[in-house]
C-alpha cells in the first residue's frame, strides 16, 4: 500500500470532481471518503488505474451525498439541484487549488490544515496530531476555512506567494507529530513546482532541501539543539544539498530574484562549507543585505547583524545589532553571542541568561541556559 | 498559530471589578456563570481554537522527595499560600492580539447581580518543542 502515492493523487481527483461541477466543500469530503476506502480496499485489491478508481469512488460517494442532502432539502419543499456529470479534463487544476487553499480570507493556521487535508490528502486526525490539537477542534478550523472558501470561484487567479508562505509555515512546524511536517512541505512543494514554473517556488524548495538536508546533525543524541557551527557535517544529507543546490542554481539564472532564492543561497553557502570556519560569511553578508532590500524585515537584520560579526568581527556586529531594537526576539541571544566573542564573559552570561528566559522553544531556552551556565562557571574559577 | 494557558486563580491575581465571593451569588448566577463558561468553550471548539480546559480543585497536597528508601513528604494545604489556580483553558490561535481578546470574553463572565466579573486572567505562552526549522 504505497500512501505516498495514494496522497499524491488526491489534489488531481479533487479537481476533477470540481471541474464536473461539484461543490468544493462536498467534493473535498468525498475525497476524503475515497482515499479511506482506497486504504481499506487497495491492500487486498489493488486497482490498475489508481486515480480512475480514486475518481469513480469520489465521485459516487459525492452523489450519494448530494442525493441524501437533496432527499432531505425536498422533503423540506426546496428545489433538487443535481451537478451535472462532464468529462475528465486533462489540464491540470492542481495549481488552482493550492490557490483556493491558500486563499487570502484565510487565516494562516486554516489555510495550513486545509492545505494539508484538501492538496496533501491526511485525514483530519493526522493534521490534528501533528499540531496537538483535538481532532475535533482541527475538524471545526477545516469546515470553516471550506466555508470561508466557498464563494470563491475556483479557477479565480491566485497569487503564489501567498501559497508559498502556507508552505513555508507547514516546512517551519518541523516535525512534532506522527506526520512529518518538514517532509510534507517538501513533498507539495515538490508538486507545486513540477505544475508551475516560477523562481520563488524553486527558490523555497531550494531552501527547504537544503536545510532538511542538515537535521540529522542539528539534535543531539538527547534532543539538545547542536548549532550549525559545531554540528558534524559527516551527517549531512548531501544529495538533498546537490539537489537544493541545482535547483537553486536554475531559479538564480532566470534573473528574478525573491525572498526565498536569497536565503536559499545563505543555506546554500553554509551547506557548501567543509567546516565552520570556512564558511564564506563575506558573500552571507551580501545575500542578507540582499534580503533586507527584498524584505526590509527586522528579523533578517538580526541574522545579518551575526553574519556581519562572522565577517568583520564582533564589534561590526555588535555595531550592526546597535541599530535594532531590543524587543526583537532572539535579540539578546544574538547580544550574547557576539559579546562573548569580543571577550566580555560575564556580559555575554548575562545575557545568555536573559535570552532564555525570552526563548519560546524549550530545546532553544535549554541551549542557552547551558551557554550561560557554562560561562558562569568559567567566571566562577 | 500558538498555544496559549489561560489561567484562572482562586487567590493570587489582583482583585477582579466585581470582586464578590460566588458563595454570595444568587443561584441563578452561579447557573449564569457555569452556562457562559460552557458557551464559551464550546465557541472556541467551533472556531477550531479550543484545546482543552480543567477546573483544580482548591484543596492541593504538597509533596517532596525525602530521599532513598523513604517515603515522599506531605504537607500543606497552606492557607497562606499566596497564588492558588483554579482552573485553565489552553487555546491555539493566530496571533497574541486574538489570545487577549479571548481572554477578554473569558474576563467578562458574568457574576455577582450579573454583571460581568472584569476577573484578571493571566496570559501565559507555550514554549514550543523545537525551534522553527529556518532561524540563520
Amino acid at each position: 500500500m504505497d500512501e505516498a502515492l495514494l496522497r499524491s493523487l488526491t489534489p488531481s481527483v479533487l479537481t476533477v470532481l470540481v471541474r464536473r461541477g461539484a461543490d468544493f466543500a462536498a467534493a473535498e469530503d468525498a475525497v476524503q471518503d475515497a482515499l479511506v476506502e482506497a486504504v481499506r480496499v487497495w491492500p487486498a485489491d489493488p486497482p490498475r488505474d489508481p486515480k480512475g478508481w480514486l475518481i469513480t469512488v469520489a465521485w459516487r460517494r459525492f452523489l450519494d451525498a448530494t442525493r441524501a442532502d437533496a432527499a432531505r432539502r425536498r422533503r423540506e419543499d426546496v428545489v433538487e439541484v443535481e451537478p451535472a456529470p462532464g468529462p475528465a479534463p486533462e489540464h491540470d487544476d492542481t495549481l488552482q487549488l493550492y490557490f483556493l487553499c491558500a486563499h487570502p480570507s484565510l487565516t494562516p493556521s486554516s489555510a495550513v490544515a486545509l492545505t494539508l487535508r484538501a492538496v496533501g490528502g491526511l485525514t483530519t486526525r493526522q493534521i490534528a496530531q501533528a499540531y496537538l490539537v483535538p481532532e475535533a477542534t482541527m475538524a471545526q478550523r477545516i469546515s470553516r476555512a471550506k466555508r470561508t472558501v466557498s464563494g470563491v470561484r475556483f479557477e479565480q487567479p491566485g497569487d503564489v506567494a501567498t501559497v508559498l508562505r502556507v508552505l513555508y509555515l507547514v516546512f517551519n512546524e518541523g516535525y512534532s507529530g506522527d506526520v512529518d511536517l518538514a517532509a510534507e512541505a517538501i513533498r507539495l512543494t515538490r508538486q507545486l513546482a513540477a505544475t508551475f514554473d516560477h523562481p520563488e517556488v524553486a527558490g523555497l524548495l531550494a531552501l527547504m532541501l537544503l536545510h532538511h538536508a542538515r537535521r540529522a546533525g542539528r539534535t543531539a543524541p538527547d534532543g539538545g539543539l547542536v548549532p550549525l557551527a559545531e554540528q558534524d557535517r559527516g551527517r549531512w544529507d548531501t544529495a538533498a544539498i546537490a539537489e537544493g543546490v541545482v535547483i537553486l542554481q536554475a531559479a538564480l539564472a532566470r534573473d528574478r530574484l525573491g525572498e526565498f532564492q536569497a536565503q536559499a543561497a545563505i543555506a546554500a553557502l553554509h551547506a557548501d562549507a567543509p567546516t565552520a570556519a570556512e564558511t564564506d560569511w563575506v558573500q552571507i553578508v551580501e545575500w542578507y543585505d540582499e534580503l533586507v532590500r527584498l524584505t526590509d524585515s527586522p528579523v533578517v537584520r538580526l541574522n545579518r547583524a551575526v553574519a556581519v560579526g562572522e565577517a568583520d568581527g564582533p564589534r561590526a556586529g555588535l555595531s550592526a545589532l546597535a541599530e535594532l531594537h531590543d524587543t526583537l526576539p532572539r535579540h539578546a541571544a544574538v547580544a550574547a553571542y557576539l559579546h562573548e566573542r569580543d571577550g566580555n564573559l560575564a556580559t555575554a552570561a548575562r545575557l545568555y541568561a536573559e535570552a532564555a528566559r525570552q526563548a519560546s522553544h524549550v530545546a532553544e531556552r535549554d541551549y542557552l541556559t547551558r551557554q550561560a551556565a557554562r560561562l558562569n562557571t568559567l567566571g566562577a574559577r | 498559530m500558538a498555544k496559549y494557558l489561560l489561567l484562572k486563580h482562586y487567590r493570587g491575581a489582583p482583585a477582579a471589578v466585581n470582586d464578590v465571593p460566588m458563595d454570595r451569588w444568587t443561584p441563578e448566577e452561579v447557573s449564569a456563570h457555569i452556562q457562559y463558561m460552557r458557551d464559551f468553550a464550546d465557541r472556541l471548539e467551533k472556531s477550531g481554537e479550543f484545546v482543552d480546559g480543567q477546573a483544580l480543585s482548591p484543596e492541593g497536597t504538597f509533596v517532596r522527595y525525602d530521599g532513598e528508601g523513604r517515603p515522599p513528604v506531605t504537607d500543606g494545604p497552606f492557607a497562606e499560600t499566596k497564588d492558588l489556580i483554579a482552573g485553565w483553558m489552553v487555546i491555539d490561535v493566530d496571533t497574541y492580539e486574538r489570545a487577549v481578546e479571548l481572554a477578554g470574553e473569558l474576563s467578562a463572565a458574568p457574576g455577582a447581580g450579573g454583571r460581568p466579573i472584569h476577573e484578571w486572567l493571566e496570559l501565559r505562552p507555550f514554549l514550543v518543542e523545537t525551534p522553527p526549522t529556518i532561524t540563520e
